[in-house]
């Protein structure tokens, strides 16, 4: 946790973090209360990662921290001073979409799309551990993830299919 | 092969969508072997890269110049006075821009029917729910405005509350609305046929009571909006399922003109009904934006989304059915009473709704349908996916499969006997066209192994269940009063001919409206869905569409996209008989080429070639095309709702495993067969089903929002509330009676969005009565329920 910090004519102290997003390091001064989901979305302007409950019910907001899958909205900023974070703007390289992304959009795993870039990060934080999962896994994967949009068939297809597995037909 | 050859040169134009140059046929009578290029295909979404990316923005992702940000301050007591409101100290916290009341907004009531407009953008002298909007605030930050709210003091006398929409009506109960006494909010009462005589002659009669519980749609996106007012120019950008909705009543409440308010709506993260009505967003936010002369964003956190609901309404259903020996449904006795919550919001509509569907997939000629919505000092409930018809039917499949058991009949045979044909009309003047129910009938008895597992019964603890459906293929009315076509639409082609600009103000909640509304113009125009772009949601650009519900928007976009289309191909058809020195009228456009249908051998031209030459002679290339909904239905009161173009029908199945020492429920496997004419995109036609199958399983076993004594939300959370995990979905069959032959709708299409959640909870309780043979009346069939029914049971079995 940083320990560079201001304080300004009020008392209110502002803390210096630098985090690495998508590959490049941030360093922005913010106060202690700044949520990670809001540092990304509000100081980075990544408003890919969303806010649906903002109480770790939902996990619209999941970003990789370190290489694990966690729910932006729980996690304070200044925790995450020196780490490294993926966010779904990361996961396309350049024009090309991952292969993850390319899945979702061929099995019609996107409806609204306000759940997809936690989906998806969840979905690449399993087949980084796990890359052959399978189908109980690939649900356990991605149970902390709400969709109302598709009942999470297509979901579940696609990350079938990003993992090179044989899709079936009822999954 | 020479004649496409020919035109190899000018074919490289197409910088995005390539002709699909390898597959066409040596001459070029492309219409006659394929009759679809466009439809019919699962084309990729168009928001589909933008979504995947996290480049695509919804309204909360919007940030202004100079934006502050706005709250309500929603009442802490389901029933109160207002007797004063101190805004002092709120206004004097650094960062406070503005604080409002019910005086500094419209006192225009508003609501869905001019008959019972009720609600105020603020209330004025009570509070009728928890939650109820009193004040707003505009602060600097969303900090601070949570600071604001905190110190804004409102004195309330409070009141006793009505909870209970059961005794809403009794004597005792204080009264919610001053107009509306016992707190009766819409009474219903229908009477077709001769229904005393039906039950009288019947063989058979029974009567069931069911109760549904309250639930709440939860897109998980919450509602938000931003508001904009300056130059006399009220500009809102929000999570709605309707511009044009929002824009008339924003437009009506601020005695505006229509003109000087803008509606845009960016990318939606889901509605099912949830954001079909302006709210104090809208209109707080635009009274803000005047004050403080900025942009301001308001929105719902996740616990104020529930407060504000206008989620599924609960009810009491009692059934009653008068059957021949064989099954046949003589006559039926629907009565309902339904929990409002404290305004009508749109659930008028849910009212005539609940009964009025009822009739469409079994032919009774005899039908009493009486109805009453309450008030009650709980959130206003309005239309959730599948409008008003889900737990009257759930209560009705439920019921018949009591009667069939009860006469000897296996489930689908008495579905059978009384199963909807086409070309009927319903006993309450709905008009039924194509119809396969019984085609879906017969497919799920086939593919569920129906007649095996039937005869040889299932391992201990399994059972198989199953029902129908139905749902209009978009309102016959629109959803206010109106004279105005019901969609239109308008296509203007690139000077190049290279691109196809769609202005088209359909809304795509998710469920891929932006995709074949493009899609359904490609087809029309002859051209294709990769060079087409998308302008939509926003009043000031594209023409009038009412959005997104009563699954409306593919049938009714539908027609205004391909009348466009077509008058583009005409354009472009007349043009290219000019340059080829052919009739117009020889010519077709197929996948963006131009050929001849009497001379396959005749060089052929592409659709960006035509449609330049038609710039440079013409000036833009522009068609428009509109849809009016004919007249329909019947003269009672309350004939309008319900009524439908065109009606989608399906059968759905379940299996399940219930774990008796726990009352575990396990959904092994889910199957779907619908009737849903022309599919015009199978990928999202399939995902509209799994969602719809999702949301009904979940509503059956989970969901439920939970009051506390003080008419509190108990569960305003996603934990609390549960609605289903990627655990929870069992597998899924989805299965078609393929048809193409429905005249009411373009290329005979039918909705898929709604009516795909019609049949799921009957289906479910019915394999779970097939399971254990317990019948529980009230939703949801939780586990704890299942397991307490099973062990009544079993008390019941020990003591014989």
């Amino acid at each position: 946790m940083s320990t560079n910090f201001i304080i300004d004519k009020n008392g209110m102290k502002r803390y210096l973090v630098t985090i690495k997003v998508n590959g490049t390091e941030y360093t922005k001064l913010i106060k202690a209360n700044c949520l990670l989901s809001n540092f990304l979305r509000d100081e980075l302007e990544l408003t890919g990662t969303k806010k649906g409950c903002e109480i770790g019910d939902c996990g619209s907001c999941t970003v990789i921290l370190n290489g694990k899958p966690i729910n932006s909205c729980l996690i304070l900023a200044l925790d995450a001073d020196g780490a490294e974070v993926m966010t779904v703007e990361g996961l396309a390289a350049s024009n090309e979409l991952d292969i993850i992304q390319k899945k979702f959009l061929e099995y019609g795993a996107i409806q609204c799309g306000y759940c997809s870039a936690g989906m998806l990060m969840s979905a690449k934080a399993l087949l980084t551990k796990n890359p052959k999962p399978t189908e109980d896994e690939i649900r356990a994967g991605i149970s902390g993830n709400l969709c109302r949009c598709t009942g999470y068939i297509n979901i579940i297809k696609a990350i079938t299919a990003a993992s090179g597995q044989e899709v079936s037909d009822s999954h | 092969m020479a004649d496409i050859e020919m035109n190899k040169p000018s074919l490289e134009v197409h910088k995005k969508g390539k002709a699909d140059v390898a597959n066409y046929p040596h001459e070029n009578n492309l219409y006659k072997q394929k009759p679809f290029t466009q439809i019919t295909v699962s084309k990729p979404r168009i928001d589909g890269v933008a979504k995947a990316t996290g480049s695509g923005k919804y309204c909360g992702d919007l940030k202004m110049p100079n934006m502050a940000f706005g709250k309500l301050l929603g009442s802490p007591h389901a029933h109160a006075r207002i007797k004063s409101i101190d805004t002092s100290e709120a206004e004097k916290i650094p960062g406070v821009l503005a604080v409002i009341t019910a005086k500094d907004v419209p006192d225009l009531k508003y609501g869905i029917s001019p008959a019972r407009w009720d609600e105020n953008v603020l209330c004025i002298e009570k509070a009728l729910f928890v939650g109820d909007k009193v004040a707003a605030v505009c602060c600097i930050d969303e900090e601070t405005c949570y600071k604001a709210l905190k110190a804004i003091k409102v004195d309330y006398e409070v009141l006793p509350a009505v909870l209970d929409y059961r005794h809403a009506a009794d004597e005792d109960m204080p009264q919610i609305h001053d107009d509306y006494p016992r707190n009766i909010n819409a009474e219903i009462h229908h009477l077709f046929g001769d229904p005393d005589k039906a039950f009288a002659e019947a063989y058979h009669v029974s009567t069931d009571i069911f109760e549904g519980q309250r639930t709440y749609q939860c897109p998980i996106e919450p509602h938000s909006a931003i508001a904009d007012w300056k130059n006399n120019k009220l500009t809102v950008w929000s999570s709605t399922q309707s511009v044009h909705y929002f824009q008339y009543y924003i437009a009506r409440e601020f005695g505006l003109r229509m003109g000087d308010v803008r509606v845009i709506r960016p990318l939606v993260g889901g509605g099912f009904g949830g954001k079909l009505e302006p709210t104090g967003l809208e209109f707080c936010g635009a009274v803000l934006s005047r004050m403080t002369g900025r942009p301001v964003r308001m929105f719902y956190d996740r616990a104020e989304m529930f407060a504000h609901n206008r989620g599924r309404h609960q009810g009491r259903y009692e059934i009653s059915t008068a059957t021949t020996k064989d099954g046949i449904l003589l006559g039926v006795r629907a009565n309902f009473l339904l929990d409002g919550g404290a305004y009508t919001s749109l659930g008028i509509a849910t009212a005539y709704y609940s009964g009025g569907l009822l009739p469409l997939t079994y032919d009774f000629r005899n039908y009493e349908f009486n109805m009453i919505r309450m008030y009650t000092n709980l959130p206003a409930c309005g239309a959730q996916r599948g409008h008003g018809a889900p737990q009257p039917k759930y209560a009705f499949e439920s019921h018949l499969d009591n009667v069939a058991r009860e006469l000897g009949i296996d489930p689908i045979e008495i579905r059978k006997r009384n199963c909807r044909q086409p070309w009927t009309n319903t006993c309450n003047g709905m008009g039924i066209q194509t119809c396969y129910l019984m085609e879906a009938l017969d497919k799920i008895e086939e593919i569920t192994d129906w007649k095996k597992k039937k005869k040889e019964g299932l391992p201990k603890g399994r059972g198989i269940g199953m029902a129908t459906g139905s749902f209009v293929t978009g309102a016959g009315y629109p959803i206010y009063r109106n004279d105005y076509p019901s969609s239109s639409a308008m296509i203007r082609i690139n000077e190049d001919g290279t691109l196809a600009t769609l202005y088209c103000n359909t809304v795509d909640i998710g469920q891929g409206s932006d995709t074949v509304t493009c899609q359904m113009a490609a087809e029309a125009m002859g051209y294709r869905y990769e060079n087409f772009a998308l302008v939509t949601g926003d009043t000031e650009v594209a023409p009038l569409e009412f959005g997104a519900y009563s699954s409306r928007q593919t049938a009714y976009a539908g027609w205004a996209c391909k009348r466009a289309g077509e008058e583009i191909k005409a354009k472009i058809l007349e043009t290219a008989g000019f340059m080829m020195h052919l009739p117009p009228e020889d010519l077709e456009c197929i996948d963006g080429i131009i050929f001849s249908k009497s001379r396959p051998k005749a060089p052929t031209l592409t659709f960006e070639e035509v449609a330049k030459k038609y710039f440079i002679i013409k000036g833009p290339l522009v068609g428009t095309g509109v849809y009016t909904v004919p007249r329909l239905g019947g003269y009672h009161k309350g004939a309008p709702v319900a009524t439908s173009p065109c009606y989608s029908f399906c059968t759905q199945a379940t299996e399940v495993e219930i774990d008796e020492e726990t009352g575990f429920i396990e959904v092994l496997h889910a199957w779907d067969v619908h009737d849903a004419g022309t599919i015009i995109n199978p990928a999202l036609m399939k995902g509209q089903v799994h969602g719809a199958f999702g949301m009904g399983i979940s509503e059956t076993i989970w969901e439920e929002v939970v009051f506390n004594k003080d008419g509190k939300i108990m569960n305003p959370d996603v934990g609390g509330y549960r609605i289903i995990t990627a655990l929870d979905m069992p597998r899924f069959t989805n299965d078609l009676i393929p048809s193409t032959d429905e005249p009411a709708t373009p290329w005979g299409l039918k909705e898929i969005g709604e009516g795909s959640n019609n049949p799921t909870m009957g289906a479910v309780r019915n394999a779970i009565y097939d399971a254990v043979g317990v019948n529980i009346p009230t939703l949801p069939l939780s586990f704890e329920k299942v397991w307490r029914a099973i062990q009544e049971k079993k008390a019941a079995e020990a003591k014989k």
